[in-house]
């Protein structure tokens, strides 16, 4: 896949402003805005329940926003999932969402539905093209499953499949319907630190290949590796947005995190103890890789 | 997934498990004995039954077995071929490659069975005991030493090693049981081809020799010793062997499967019978299609049988009857175009506003819009409404089809055979069967095929790939409907009158929704035999069991309760759904060890 972005890097794929969403009286998100470049990895992170997801499914369309709109790559999307696909956003979900009694193939063969056009006549009929584009849509499944590292998994269920590796399934699922724009929904959870930097990597290669990810993640060392730019989201409002270091010694970051420090936090000598067994349960971690 | 690799380790016939079998004998013993008594009940056949020809097939002739008989000596016969073939002789091993003793077994019971209920029905029906002769005894006899024999037969697969001393039901369950095949050794393909037509040739005959049963005494012999003998075949393996080749051979399989088919009315003598196969097609037909709606997309249609109803009507009315309101004679091309087209129309003005609901609650709207077609149907009568299907009078007198100077209605001598209406009635909805099977296959190994299982999966996840999931249900829902029509248009014809009570919710007489839907869960969703074979069974059964019409759908509704404890899959099962009732695991799936110990530890204290 390559990309013919003549346009400087800093054009914007996703342009979302002034994003409202209301649920009765509760509201979930608040006027967020948020902006996604070509070539960029947009973290979003938050405390739980700070609208992270909800805001997600106002970009693809699954809820529709109360007030605000989404742009992408300049056009206002329609709020309808399908479309949004169509449109070249692709998604993945927090809690897994595959066709779990499809095959590997089949479920990235799926992704590929926005992307070819043989209807039910040219089914039936086995016109002309039918047998082109199958065999066309079944090598750009190969490929993504190659990409991802699925391939020698490529007949099996989707539900067979150990975590991780759904987890990657999904993905090449959301790749396969040729998106600008992939959205991750805690691509790492309940994943182990190998797993994790898999998917690091993974990640890192999807934007080389041109596609800008958005993600959200609870795991903030994930997200501070990973991203070019963090977003923060408390109680469905944005309160810092920039990069990693910054966003990372944001007094309201750690407060929403963490709490308010209180009298009795701990002293000077508790913290260097912590940092202590920290450093050393990290380098024992790094022992195992190697 | 552990309980998989040991099964599959031990496909050497050695009784090397631990498992004793359920009758302490030596196994050479046993298998003596199962052999011995397969050929008494084999010979019993051969003598008389009983004295008079009260009882139904004449079983008073000595040297020349007849009705129950006949079922007896099949049986028998194939229990002593699973039998020697477990010595290993040359030339019959091909018979056992999966389970060797476990075949005997079930045979043997099938045997027993069917022999059982004959002496049964023999003593009931004529007064006593009094009533058997020699050859009754001798073949029952029989029957019960080749059960004991085969119980007494080392079990085919070690018991499950989390359970491996179960009791007595337990054990007999496990001595049912075998494992699979290995990968049959390649076969020049036009010796593969050739067994492919010899499976179809026999399933034809059973199909036809069940169909052709002339008393219910003897069905429900058929019945017993096909339920048996076709577990038995499975079981030693065979039925696997048949469908990796039709696997292979799909094409192949495919048509023989329509000569076969074709043949059927050639083989039947009488009219009734053929009648009954064209009825079975129709049934199967709309059963497919149903299959496209609820066994790909996953829409639960409770009202389906409403568009049959829809072209059937249609067809009717431009059929040239002398009762249809309009009164105009259509050729058949153009009223099959016209059922299919109103049906499409109907099936899109329904679809369009209750496919905006899942699961349970379009089952009860379609079930409400089924029951509204049958009432408007009969409302439509010049009192309660315009005149248009005179109400329940129904649209009587639809003259038979001629197509091509061919008339329908009338018998022709073909190839030396008489081909009568309902035979003629019956290749001509063979040849929609097999377009409804071609648009089914098409359709599900495509891009939109895969759309509706995706939907059928998790629709939002389906949406969320780009597939507009109201436009792609829609599209199932006109494709069934169109489908129905289809069959609709033929019904009309084979069944001379339309009238709104042929399409209820649930009936004694298929097709009805309650039924079309049992077929297709019965049979298996999503394939395309199990349709067929479902609708098969739903219908023979009730037009062969007349005795007991009242019982009927309380047996019937024992029988599908049993089959969803026991095979909620379907007889037929695709491997999606194999896989999907049953944690057997996949063979090819490794043991998931991505990770060094202790790493996972760290990575919680970390995070």
């Amino acid at each position: 896949m390559t990309t013919t972005t003549t346009a400087p890097t800093s054009t914007a794929v996703l342009d979302a402003s002034g994003v409202t969403m209301r649920f009765g009286g509760l509201t979930a998100v608040r006027g967020v805005d948020l902006t996604v470049n070509t070539g960029e990895i947009v973290g979003l992170i938050g405390p739980n329940g700070a609208g992270k997801t909800t805001f997600f499914n106002c970009l693809t369309g699954l809820y529709v926003p109360t007030e605000g709109k989404v742009a992408y790559k300049g056009t206002v999307l329609p709020p309808k999932p399908h479309l949004v696909t169509q449109a070249g956003i692709a998604r993945t979900f927090q809690n897994i969402r595959l066709f779990a009694n499809m095959t590997v193939l089949e479920n990235v063969l799926v992704g590929r539905h926005t992307r070819t056009k043989e209807g039910l006549w040219s089914a039936l009929l086995r016109l002309p093209g039918f047998k082109k584009a199958e065999q066309e849509s079944r090598e750009r499944a190969m490929e993504l499953l190659e990409f991802t590292g699925l391939a020698a998994k490529a007949d099996h269920l989707a539900r067979n499949l150990p975590y991780g590796e759904q987890r990657k399934l999904e993905i090449a699922r959301a790749l396969a319907s040729e998106p600008g724009l992939l959205l991750l929904d805690e691509p790492t959870a309940g994943m182990n630190p190998q797993e994790t930097r898999a998917a690091e990597e993974l990640i890192f290669a999807i934007r080389d290949k041109g596609i800008a990810v958005l993600v959200i993640e609870h795991d903030i060392r994930f997200i501070m590796n990973l991203c070019d730019r963090v977003a923060v989201l408390v109680q469905g409002e944005k309160i810092v947005e920039g990069p990693a270091e910054v966003v990372q010694a944001d007094e309201r970051v750690i407060a929403a995190y963490l709490g308010e420090p209180f009298e009795g936090a701990p002293g000077k000598e508790e913290a260097a103890e912590v940092e202590a067994a920290e450093a050393e349960a990290h380098s024992t971690t790094e022992g195992d890789d190697k | 997934m552990t309980k998989t690799t040991d099964t599959t380790v031990d496909t050497t016939k050695v009784s090397t498990a631990p498992a004793t079998p359920i009758v302490p004998l030596p196994s050479a013993a046993a298998r003596a004995l199962a052999v011995a008594g397969s050929a008494v009940a084999l010979v019993g056949t051969f003598l008389a039954w009983t004295w008079t020809e009260e009882f139904p097939g004449n079983l008073t002739v000595t040297g020349y077995p007849g009705g129950l008989q006949v079922l007896t000596l099949v049986g028998s016969l194939l229990t002593l071929l699973f039998a020697v073939s477990g010595y290993g002789v040359k030339g019959l091993r091909w018979l056992t490659p999966g389970g060797t003793n476990s075949p005997v077994l079930l045979s043997a019971l099938g045997v027993l069975g069917t022999t059982g209920y004959a002496l049964g029905a023999i003593s009931y029906e004529l007064g006593g005991l009094v009533n058997l002769e020699l050859g009754a005894y001798v073949s029952g006899a029989g029957a019960l030493l080749a059960v004991i024999g085969a119980l007494g037969l080392p079990v085919d697969q070690p018991y499950d090693p989390s359970d491996p001393h179960p009791h007595l039901w337990g054990r007999i369950r496990h001595a049912l049981t075998a494992p699979e095949p290995a990968r049959a050794k390649e076969l020049p393909s036009w010796a593969e081809i050739l067994v492919i037509a010899a499976g179809f040739g026999v399933g034809l005959y059973v199909f036809a020799y069940g169909i052709g049963t002339e008393y219910s005494e003897l069905f429900i012999g058929f019945l017993i010793v096909t339920g048996f003998g076709f577990t038995a075949v499975t079981r030693a393996g065979l039925l696997k062997r048949l469908s990796a080749l039709t696997a292979k051979h799909r094409n192949v399989a495919m048509a023989a499967a329509f000569v076969a088919a074709i043949c059927f009315p050639f083989t039947q003598t009488n009219d009734q019978y053929a009648l009954i196969g064209a009825n079975i097609l129709i049934f199967a037909t709309v059963a497919l299609g149903l299959n496209v709606v609820v066994g790909l997309a996953g829409l639960l249609d409770l009202g389906y049988v409403a568009f049959l109803g829809v072209g059937a009507y249609a067809a009717a009315l431009v059929s040239g009857s002398p009762q249809s309101t309009i009164g105009v004679q259509f050729p058949f091309w153009a009223a099959v175009l016209t059922g299919a087209l109103a049906s499409l129309v109907f099936g899109v003005v329904i679809g369009a506003p209750t496919l905006r609901l899942r699961g349970d609650y379009l089952a009860i709207v379609t079930l409400g819009f089924g029951e509204i077609f049958r009432i408007t149907m009969n409302n439509l009568n010049g009192n309660s409404g315009p005149d248009v299907t005179n109400g329940s009078n129904g649209i009587p007198n639809i003259p038979d089809l001629e197509i091509f100077g061919f008339n329908l209605g009338l018998s022709h001598s073909v190839l030396g055979h008489e081909l009568t209406r309902s035979g003629n009635y019956y290749l001509l909805m063979l040849l929609f069967t097999a377009i409804v099977v071609l648009v089914f296959r098409r359709s599900a190994e495509s891009r939109i095929g895969r759309a509706w299982v995706a939907i059928r999966e998790d629709e939002t996840a389906a949406t969320a790939m780009g597939i507009n999931g109201f436009r792609l249900k829609l599209l199932a829902f006109a494709l069934g409907a169109c489908l129905a029509g289809l069959a609709g248009t033929v019904q009309a014809h084979v069944s001379y009158s339309v009238t709104p009570e042929q399409y209820q919710f649930a009936g004694s007489v298929p097709p009805n929704s309650a039924f079309l839907l049992a077929a297709v869960i019965l049979g298996g969703m999503g394939t395309i035999s199990g349709p067929l074979i479902g609708a098969a069974l739903l219908y023979l059964i009730p037009a062969k069991l007349q005795f007991m019409a009242e019982y009927q759908l309380l047996l019937f509704g024992v029988a599908l309760m049993l089959l969803m404890r026991f095979r909620p899959e379907g007889l037929v099962a695709d491997r999606r759904k194999q896989l999907e009732f049953h944690e057997t695991g996949q063979l090819d799936v490794p043991e998931d060890k991505s990770l060094p110990e202790g790493a996972t530890g760290v990575a919680k204290a970390g995070a």
